[in-house]
């Protein structure tokens, strides 16, 4: 059974590792000069400003190569799940293969067995060498994203990086592999069965981060006082005559922030603070010498804010979260593979003829 | 005496429609047995029940003592070629081979060679590039090699010439010779079966209507032609099969054990086919009946 | 050794023509004592008919004592039907051709030759039994 199923794998196996290879290969080559380049920079930078100035450009720079490598571990498991999963057993019931194959002196159970097991090892394996590539590879633009506050979106435990990096890429193959045999069994052709595999995972890969994810391991809550130090983007809107400002701020660095809102003086959540109409305090100042704008408010505009009792309650996963969000997010696929291949084998042997 | 096939009040439901009600057989071993019906009757059905390829909805069904595809060692013992003779398209005539070999522990890999090679048939071939008669060859190839008990045949011969026909059926029939196997093949022509058979199974809108061996069956069916006369004035042990009447003649196919003494009669033989197009077309006749009466 | 062909236009069974075929062979010398006939194997991988037509056509032939299996070997003729009428079937014959010009010129046409030798056979036959 081993080597029919490897036999049958061939090509689609052949098309998925080739590629891998041939990235695993670019990445090979071109990593050492990234890292090089990287070291080098950091050991040349010297001041923070200048550090953070090198952070922002060298990002900047390699960023739809981060990109694009993300989008490969992104959608590597759900191509996986689309042209392995679904078409593994439709194909042999749409040509009737199974009555031959099922006919033959093993039981379907070990036929699917040897077919789910070995393909769905290829998966994870598949998975496994992507996420360890292209994770090598983007190690100093992580360290990048984790040093500097302008690409906090890009830290990787933030919502798209988190499904590249660790070893959730491995749950998710696990998972979108199984999904794709199980709707083949029920579905039984392969067209549709591939269609709402590929809409099932990507509607669970958007979900994930939205409603679950989140609550995988309780985030950290505080509420801080808002300063000049750890403020995000602020917006200042006078066009209804009464300036109003919407606060945001960095809770921690590396971290993934859920709630970020504006609390009163009584605890309750404000959509933005009222500042009084004359003698603004968060007017910003005139430009520097050089011409630049004011990198933020004045003081006054924070002291005023203290003063008037308002305060930013924040949630979030800092950066220590990540593995344990890793471990319970690569755990939930896992039990969601092993669930949906149990349906798949009761399917099979119960329902398929 | 052994007993290939034992089916019990046998019956499969697909929706709500009974695609075999209501099936007993009995079927000895070592026979060939031919089960005819026209098509959608249920035949596939009654196979695809007798090698486990779906489980029964009513009743039971045995299969050389045990249950259909149980495990490992039934399904060693009973070989299936479906219907329309499923190969991998993909994979060449040596790809199958090693396929038996490997899904087969009683695999008789010297069998399934010189077949092939009396056949003609390049094993670097793609199954999926041979033509019809070469692709059921090599399904009953591989039916063969696995060296079953009893091999299930579902309309192997439907799709095929009158010479791939000839030739397939030749096979067939060596190797039930040479490996003293067992068969079963159905047709919905009784003209494949005619020669090969020695037992016969008539199905029909679902239901078995006549089983038995095929001496058993042309000693016991009679055809009757004399004056025109209401059959409900047949002696009790002589079974209508069919009847046609015209203004003056009635003729009657009757199974009966007793010989027939009325001198009124003109008693006939009856050939298989007829015999077999009797259970066919008795569902039609039934309305004649009425409308006599 | 003998070759068998089957006609299934005949009404005649399949084991009936095999018997028939081998009494046919031996009544006109084709088919010899000690000689063999086809292996079962054979005829049914020829004929493609079920292996167990053979075996009864060769069992009744074996019961009128015309042929015996040597197990391991096959089947073998033991006895002739053509015996001593076969010296006699020259001159039948000619009889039979002389009557058959006879009836020519009577204005019978072949139909009618063969009809009323037929009936003529089977009422002989009938007679013989009363």
């Amino acid at each position: 059974m081993i080597w029919l199923t490897l036999r049958q794998f061939r090509v689609q196996g052949a098309v998925v590792f080739g590629g891998l290879a041939v990235l695993a290969a670019a990445l090979l080559i071109t990593g050492p000069g990234l890292a090089d380049d990287y070291n080098e920079g950091i050991a040349a930078c010297g001041s923070p400003d200048n550090c953070s100035r090198f952070y922002r450009n060298f990002f900047i720079d390699h960023q739809y190569y981060f990109g694009g490598l993300l989008a490969v571990v992104v959608f590597l498991p759900g191509i996986i799940g689309v042209f392995w999963g679904a078409p593994l057993i439709t194909r042999e019931l749409e040509h009737g293969t199974h009555r031959l194959v099922w006919n033959q002196s093993i039981t379907r159970n070990r036929w699917l067995a040897a077919k789910v097991g070995l393909v769905g090892l290829a998966a994870v394996l598949a998975t496994g060498l992507a996420v360890v590539a292209v994770d090598w590879w983007s190690d100093p633009l992580d360290e990048t994203a984790l040093n500097q506050t302008e690409t906090t979106s890009a830290a990787r435990i933030s919502p798209i990086v988190f499904v590249a990096r660790g070893i959730a890429p491995l749950g998710y193959a696990a998972f979108a592999f199984a999904l794709g045999v199980t709707v083949g069994v029920i579905v039984r052709r392969t067209l549709p069965a591939m269609t709402i595999t590929l809409v099932v995972f990507i509607a669970v890969q958007i979900l994930m981060p939205m409603f679950v994810r989140p609550h995988l391991v309780s985030p950290v809550s505080r509420t801080i006082e808002i300063t000049a130090d750890n403020h995000g983007d602020l917006m200042l809107d006078q066009s209804s005559g009464t300036p109003r400002l919407r606060v945001e701020v960095d809770a921690a660095r590396g971290a993934w922030t859920i709630t970020d809102e504006t609390v009163n003086a009584s605890g309750n959540k404000v959509s933005e603070i009222v500042l009084p109409k004359s003698g603004n305090p968060c007017e910003p100042g005139p430009p520097d010498p050089n011409g630049e704008p004011p990198k933020g408010p004045p003081q006054a505009c924070f002291d005023y804010i203290k003063q008037q009792g308002f305060r930013q309650k924040v949630v979030y996963h800092p950066a220590d979260h990540f593995w344990p969000l890793q471990r319970a997010e690569t755990g939930l696929f896992a039990v969601l593979a092993l669930g949906l291949t149990g349906l798949c084998f009761y399917w099979t042997r119960r329902r398929l003829s | 005496m052994t007993v290939a096939l034992e089916a019990q009040g046998l019956g499969k439901k697909y929706g709500k429609r009974w695609a075999l009600s209501d099936c007993t057989l009995d079927i000895p071993a070592g026979r060939v047995v031919g089960l005819v019906g026209p098509n959608g009757a249920g035949k596939t059905t009654l196979l695809n029940l007798a090698v486990g390829q779906i489980q029964p909805s009513a009743g039971s069904i045995r299969v050389l003592g045990g249950r259909p595809a149980e495990g490992p060692a039934q399904l060693a013992k009973v070989g299936y070629v479906a219907q329309d003779t499923p190969t991998y398209a993909a994979l060449s005539v040596a790809d199958h081979l090693k396929l038996g070999a490997r899904l087969n522990p009683s695999w008789d890999d010297a069998l399934a060679r010189k077949r092939i090679e009396r056949l003609r048939l390049d094993p670097g071939h793609k199954a999926g590039k041979l033509s019809g008669g070469q692709r059921a060859q090599l399904a009953l190839t591989l039916g063969i090699a696995k060296r079953p008990e009893l091999l299930i045949l579902d309309e192997p011969v439907a799709a095929l010439d009158p010479l791939a026909r000839r030739e397939f059926l030749q096979g067939l029939m060596e190797a039930a010779v040479e490996h003293s196997l067992g068969v079963v093949l159905s047709s919905h022509l009784v003209s494949d079966l005619e020669r090969t058979c020695d037992y016969l199974i008539v199905i029909v809108e679902s239901r078995v209507r006549v089983a038995g061996d095929v001496d058993d069956l042309l000693a016991s069916h009679h055809r009757l032609t004399g004056p025109r006369r209401d059959p409900s004035t047949l002696p009790a042990d002589q079974h209508i099969v069919s009847e046609s009447h015209t203004d003056r003649q009635s003729t009657l196919i009757v199974r009966t054990d007793a010989p027939i003494h009325d001198p009124a009669w003109t008693v006939g033989q009856v050939g298989l086919e007829d015999l077999v197009l009797a259970y066919m077309s008795a569902e039609q006749a039934r309305p004649t009946l009425e409308a006599v009466r | 050794m003998i070759e068998f062909h089957l006609d299934s236009d005949s009404g005649v069974s399949p084991y009936m023509q095999l018997v028939r075929q081998v009494k046919h062979a031996l009544r006109l010398d084709l088919l010899r004592e000690g000689e063999q006939l086809p292996t079962v194997k054979d005829v049914v991988a020829q004929l493609a008919i079920n292996p167990n037509t053979v075996l009864k056509a060769y069992r009744e032939l074996e019961h009128e004592g015309l042929v015996a299996p040597r197990p391991g070997l096959g089947t073998f003729v033991t006895r002739t039907l053509a015996g001593n009428s076969l010296a006699a079937h020259g001159p039948l014959r000619k009889d039979l051709e002389r009557w058959l010009a006879k009836a020519r010129l009577a204005g019978m046409d072949d139909e009618s030759i063969e009809a009323l030798f037929m009936t003529t056979f089977r009422s002989a036959g009938q007679e013989e039994i009363a």
